[in-house]
């Protein structure tokens, strides 16, 4: 992982200070800090607020996994609502079946996730790039196919109805209680990310993404590091496609389109490429943008009957913000905060010193 | 002897589709996953043109298309123009959020419904009786016609005129093409007007035989498949790459099971994918191949 340097310096006097996830005393601090403001919140927040949140932390999961995949390990997927169904349609189906409890499905869904994260690798063995993109929309279709086919062959054709799971004896049906366990997961799952990040398997992902003659002359596995970055990025979907079944308590093929796919794309590109901040950036930004415009046209559009249209509305600012991002600043939100960061950094200078600042 | 009519007209909707797909990657590789929003904004395009001309179809019809060439070109221009030199998946998500944004357009102009422009046109649609017991539909009669029309021509211009050479010139090695006086820029605009304007081609004649709705999106992508079946630089590749997804369509949903329909393009791409990433016809140094 690249780090910024710090105001005063560059101190660092062995390899495990250069692996620490949290360096200094204030990050250290920082954290407590918001972890503390995020658990508090559902003591003060509205019942929408709260709502809001556990959205955003769903978003958070999928899309730090697609980081993992894209911004990483530099493999393209246009696949990710497949992923996410496939988790969905796995508890769905599991607790429809055979009234599986919590602790059945959700590793299934992983690995049902795995599986299809080899599936979805398996063409990047051979094609990339363009190629890869086309592979992965291709079996986005296939999954949503096999998804709606179970639907209707079950006479589930409006979709499946799933009972909040229970965890120790409590039944998880209040939007509080599934705030926490949401937050939990994603915080896990960043955990879990950055860890595997600064493993070998995430040194292995920045060799492959930089050039894969290079990483193979350097006794890296392509292949399998490439699948492994499929499989944990689907594993990761899958549960959290496993969690939205669960938290929406409904599993429907209509929940899963190309559209939420283009979302999670559009999550890392506007968070930012190749930083898990970036990811997390990126799902708040996404998740709450609907509710901004629908805020804005409240405001400005007051009293006319904009309801019908807010979904165009949506989708036509929705793609236009998008491709602002991929025209005007390509390293997402977490290059304008860098940029900004830089600037006070170096204050009152307006460039690094020539030859020998570090980056 | 009607499977075989329909699986024609299913080959001509694929193709149509599938050559628009073909002349901006095989000049610029760029895919356009925009495509299929583009034609449906040229057939909604149509609906507008048609309350402007009342009365004139033919006019209505023409200034429909000079404007959807305008638009390829306008979006090349504005858009893809900037992202030169940058990652080619930049380009294709660049493609992918004008497709949303098109979409939400779209619906905010025209409304989500069913609209039908044959109506304002004064067009009717009666069905012709072919032999051996088969109908077809006039405008499915016509859009079979004028696929081999279009084909005919883009074959025409790219082998024997001087912007058709240009263009293969500039796909075949931008720097040199360059280097020779050619203006890239005008190059890569003029294919996707050329590619718009196909598009366009296609859905006015879809929304003419069977209404337009957001669904025309949807059926732009479906075609994309038979252009990569056949090799995404190869216009000949894309004639044949639709009859491939065509009659397996068609087939498919007839004996096996009618929800396939969205499915099938998909599978035979992941078919072609696995064993012949470059199509039939694509030329094989040409892919980005590991």
């Amino acid at each position: 992982m690249s780090r910024r340097p710090h105001a005063s310096g560059y101190f660092r006097t062995d390899y495990g200070e250069d692996l620490a996830l949290l360096p200094t005393r204030l990050e250290r601090w920082a954290l407590v800090g918001l972890l503390v403001a995020l658990l508090g919140l559902p003591l003060v927040a509205s019942p929408f607020l709260i709502d809001l949140g556990a959205q955003v932390f769903l978003a958070v999961i999928g899309a730090l996994a697609l980081m993992l995949l894209t911004g990483y390990a530099g493999q393209v997927s246009l696949g990710h609502a497949g992923l996410l169904a496939a988790g969905a349609f796995t508890v769905g189906i599991l607790f429809k079946e055979f009234k599986a409890p919590f602790f059945v499905t959700l590793p299934a869904a992983a690995a049902v996730g795995a599986l299809l994260g080899v599936v979805f690798g398996l063409p990047s063995l051979r094609v990339r790039g363009l190629y890869l993109a086309v592979s992965t929309l291709a079996l986005n279709f296939l999954v949503a196919y096999l998804g709606g086919e179970y639907e209707t062959r079950r006479g589930f054709s409006t979709g499946i109805v799933v009972d909040p799971p229970s965890l120790a004896g409590v039944s998880l049906s209040n939007p509080k209680a599934w705030y926490v366990v949401l937050l939990a997961a994603a915080a896990g799952t960043l955990l879990l990310c950055a860890n595997l990040l600064r493993a070998r398997s995430g040194r292995a992902w920045a060799a492959i993404r930089a050039n894969e003659t290079v990483a193979e002359t350097l006794g890296i596995g392509v292949a399998s590091y490439k699948l492994l970055a499929f499989v944990w990025s689907s594993a990761l979907t899958a549960v959290a496609g496993a969690l939205f079944a669960y938290w929406r308590g409904f599993v429907s093929v209509e929940a899963f389109s190309l559209f939420l796919s283009i979302q999670y794309v559009a999550m890392i590109i506007i968070g930012g490429m190749g930083s898990l901040a970036g990811a997390i950036l990126g799902a708040l930004f996404v998740t709450l943008f609907p509710y901004a415009i629908e805020a804005a046209l409240g405001t400005f559009a007051r009293g006319t009957a904009y309801a019908g249209v807010l979904f165009a509305v949506n989708a036509a600012a929705f793609g236009a913000v998008m491709i602002a991002f991929l025209l005007l600043e390509p390293q997402g939100l977490i290059g304008l905060w860098r940029r900004l960061a830089t600037y006070f950094l170096l204050w009152p200078f307006r460039h690094r010193p020539a030859g020998g600042g570090r980056r | 002897m009607q499977l075989a009519v329909n699986i024609l007209v299913l080959t001509a909707i694929y193709a149509l589709i599938a050559c628009g797909y073909v002349l901006i990657y095989r000049v610029s590789r760029v895919l356009n996953l925009a495509h299929g929003e583009l034609m449906m904004l040229s057939a909604y395009l149509l609906l507008w043109t048609a309350s402007l001309f009342a009365g004139h179809p033919l006019t209505a019809i023409a200034a429909a298309l000079a404007l959807s060439a305008l638009v390829g070109g306008m979006v090349y221009l504005f858009l893809l123009r900037k992202l030169t030199g940058e990652m080619a998946l930049a380009a294709v998500l660049t493609t992918v959020a004008l497709g949303v944004l098109l979409r939400g357009a779209t619906v905010l102009v025209w409304s989500a419904q069913q609209q039908y422009p044959a109506q304002p046109l004064g067009a009717s649609n009666s069905a012709l009786a072919l032999p051996g017991g088969a109908r077809i539909s006039v405008w499915a009669a016509l859009l079979v016609a004028t696929t081999l029309a279009v084909y005919a021509a883009l074959f025409a211009f790219l082998h024997w005129g001087r912007w058709g050479m240009r263009m293969r010139a500039a796909g075949q090695n931008p720097l040199l093409a360059a280097q020779r006086g050619i203006n890239l820029h005008a190059i890569y605009a003029l294919a996707w007007s050329l590619s718009t304007l196909t598009g366009a081609l296609a859905g006015i004649l879809i929304a003419l035989d069977s209404g337009l709705g957001q669904t025309m999106a949807i059926i732009g992508l479906k075609a994309f498949p038979a252009a990569l079946v056949g090799g995404l630089d190869s216009l000949a590749g894309a004639l044949l790459g639709a009859l491939i997804v065509a009659s397996a369509e068609v087939m498919l949903i007839h004996f096996v099971d009618p929800l396939l329909s969205e499915v099938v393009p998909f599978l035979v791409l992941i078919v072609v994918l696995m064993n012949r990433p470059w199509g039939l016809f694509g030329t094989r140094e040409e892919l980005d191949r590991v």
